[in-house]
């Protein structure tokens, strides 16, 4: 049978962040955790792969949270296992780092056909760890795809870049980023989420995976973070009122002008 | 401090020429302040003339790699080359050109090397310890992290148009031919649709009236081309336009075209972080929208609280009238 891992990534939300306007620093510790959105494009690909011919889906998350819930939602979409790489000393870990705890933790899992990673996380963007998870495990790759067929032991992906789409082949196992463009997650219903709850998530820690302390957090990262802060806003904010459309129109309008960002 | 013996170069790579053109720009800035030497890398087939171009814009050095494995730039051939380049010749900073497949170069050859990549860089400066610091925007636009490499190279992306591209001058420099054994290509391409691309870039415009989920039906979006082209302007679109409805294919967004226009106004657009961190650097921010809670107010220069059909034409109306008499 197809054996399908899917990456998934425990995101924050970006949605409920707020900055402190005086200091520009960030509130993030009561914004909540959710499943990274293109890890669930990834997960609906496999789980569609799945129901048309049969294969193993199972989720995996390396992170020094609790990513618990995050797996239960990877279970109740329809993934069959998940498994939940957690170690405190994962902590602060660049993508360097990241990457050689999934990798380690995929050798542990054994043989596969696939590994489907969102083309990035929401929450840092940086697009790295599926391309550094593949060069880890020596095998190829296909990033940013669109649509994703696998015909026998040969993948057939289309992917998006700037200015075209590619059609790409690959043998397998391979591994592919999967970008929003390629389904609609679904929603799992009340049923799927109960029977989720139930389902069991196999939890490792750094010493089951027998990884290197100085590989991982911030002694095995290369990146380190200096300073977040929240972009400067600095915006007129004047309200235009009028009596009517068009006078409104000719009141921003003429705002316009005096700009200089109208006209020649 | 180290002397520039013992500095490593600062390198520029893109396989896009224009972008190509933006990094030797900024890393000629970064190599005069760690006073060491700036050089370009070309891969490709038959691709040496060009080594000429790339000095002329600022490059000291041009390590080229001519190979027939390189044409139409495979990745593992690419892959390899660079990283060969790397460990051979050991620079202090590495930039790529922040494309799809130059963020993936990036990656595999950061991981082959075993080093650290930031991706997407705005803010690229050098540090009182002679580091480069690199700043970028995460968290969906809500914040700038900055940070840095503690290993060599120091690897950071660069997406396009976000540092200038410097003057051309004729200028000497050296060209260093290597040779090495590529991987062949672990992937195939079968078939290639180009996207068609609009006349002029949404990044190049000057104004932009972009249009959110406010926009009923596609036609409508007549409405606002009018009003684009009334200014010699661009319409845009967000992201849930392009995904969700499937109207278009390219959204301005963090995740979409990152744009910086004199005048940018949007048109039932909600404001989500995402979208906002594709226009934050716009230089005014126009607002229609019928919900006064809308949070694209928060960012806005004129706020219009008001019903998009309306006030579009009636703005297009105006403007007509007031810059043929003004």
């Amino acid at each position: 049978m197809v054996r399908i891992i899917v990456c998934v990534k425990q995101a924050i939300d970006v949605t409920q962040i707020r900055a402190d306007p005086t200091t520009r620093h960030l509130i993030t510790l009561d914004a909540s955790r959710k499943i990274n959105d293109f890890d669930k494009n990834a997960l609906e690909e496999a789980i569609r792969l799945k129901e048309k011919t049969g294969a193993e889906v199972i989720a995996l998350t390396a992170t020094s949270e609790d990513a618990k819930m995050t797996l239960r939602e990877a279970l109740a979409m329809g993934a069959d296992k998940a498994y939940l790489v957690r170690d405190s000393s994962f902590e602060n870990s660049d993508t360097l780092a990241t990457s050689y705890v999934l990798a380690e933790a995929v050798k542990k899992l054994g043989d596969f056909h696939l590994i489907l990673c969102g083309e990035a996380s929401v929450d840092s963007y940086s697009a790295q760890v599926g391309s550094r998870l593949a060069e880890r495990l020596n095998i190829p790759q296909i990033t940013y795809a669109r649509k994703f067929s696998l015909e026998g032991d040969e993948v057939i992906v289309e992917r998006t870049l700037e200015d075209r789409y590619e059609t790409m082949k690959a043998k397998t196992p391979v591994l592919v980023t999967v970008t929003g463009e390629m389904n609609e997650p679904r929603i799992p219903s009340l049923m799927a989420i109960m029977k989720a709850s139930k389902k069991e998530i196999i939890t490792w820690g750094a010493g089951d995976l027998n990884i290197s302390a100085e590989k991982v957090g911030e002694t095995g990262s290369a990146i380190h973070v200096t300073e977040v802060l929240a972009p400067k806003a600095e915006r007129k904010k004047v309200l235009i009122k009028g009596e009517s459309p068009a006078e409104i129109a000719e009141e921003l309008a003429k705002a316009l002008i005096k700009e200089g960002v109208v006209g020649r | 401090m180290k002397t520039m013996s013992q500095r490593g170069e600062v390198w520029v790579f893109s396989e896009n020429r224009d972008l190509m053109l933006e990094l030797l720009g900024k890393g000629s800035e970064l190599a005069q302040k760690l006073q060491t030497k700036l050089a370009a890398v070309l891969l490709g087939r038959g691709v040496e003339k060009g080594a000429k171009e790339f000095m002329g814009y600022g490059a000291h050095k041009v390590y080229v790699v001519d190979n027939p494995m390189l044409e139409n730039s495979p990745s593992e051939p690419y892959v390899s080359a660079l990283t060969y380049l790397a460990s051979q010749y050991k620079p202090e900073i590495f930039l790529f050109g922040s494309t799809r497949r130059g963020k993936e170069f990036a990656s595999r050859v950061a991981t082959r090397v075993e080093t650290g990549c930031v991706p997407d860089c705005t803010h690229l400066s050098i540090d009182g310890n002679g580091r480069l610091l690199m700043g970028r925007v995460v968290y969906g636009g809500n914040a700038v992290a900055t940070q840095f490499c503690r290993v060599n190279p120091q690897i950071a992306t660069v997406p396009p148009r976000v540092f200038e591209k410097p003057a051309y001058k004729e200028r000497q420099g050296e060209i260093i031919k290597v040779e090495t054994k590529l991987e062949e290509p672990r992937t195939e391409v079968v078939e290639v649709k180009e996207i068609e691309a609009p006349k002029v870039k949404i990044e190049e415009a000057k104004v932009v009236v972009a249009g959110g989920r406010g926009i009923e039906k596609k036609e409508d979006f007549k409405i606002l081309e009018e009003l684009a082209e009334t200014l010699g302007g661009q319409v845009a679109y967000t992201r849930p336009l392009c995904e969700d409805r499937k109207w278009f294919t390219d959204w301005v967004g963090l995740s979409g075209h990152k744009i910086k226009p004199a005048l940018y106004i949007g048109c039932g657009i909600s404001g989500v972080i995402q979208h906002v961190a594709g226009i934050r650097d716009s230089k005014i921010i126009v607002a229609i929208n019928k919900d006064p809670e809308a949070p694209i107010f928060e960012i806005a220069d004129y706020k219009v609280i008001g019903d998009l059909y309306e006030i579009v034409p009636a703005l297009a109306t105006a403007l007509k009238k007031l810059l043929k008499t003004g």
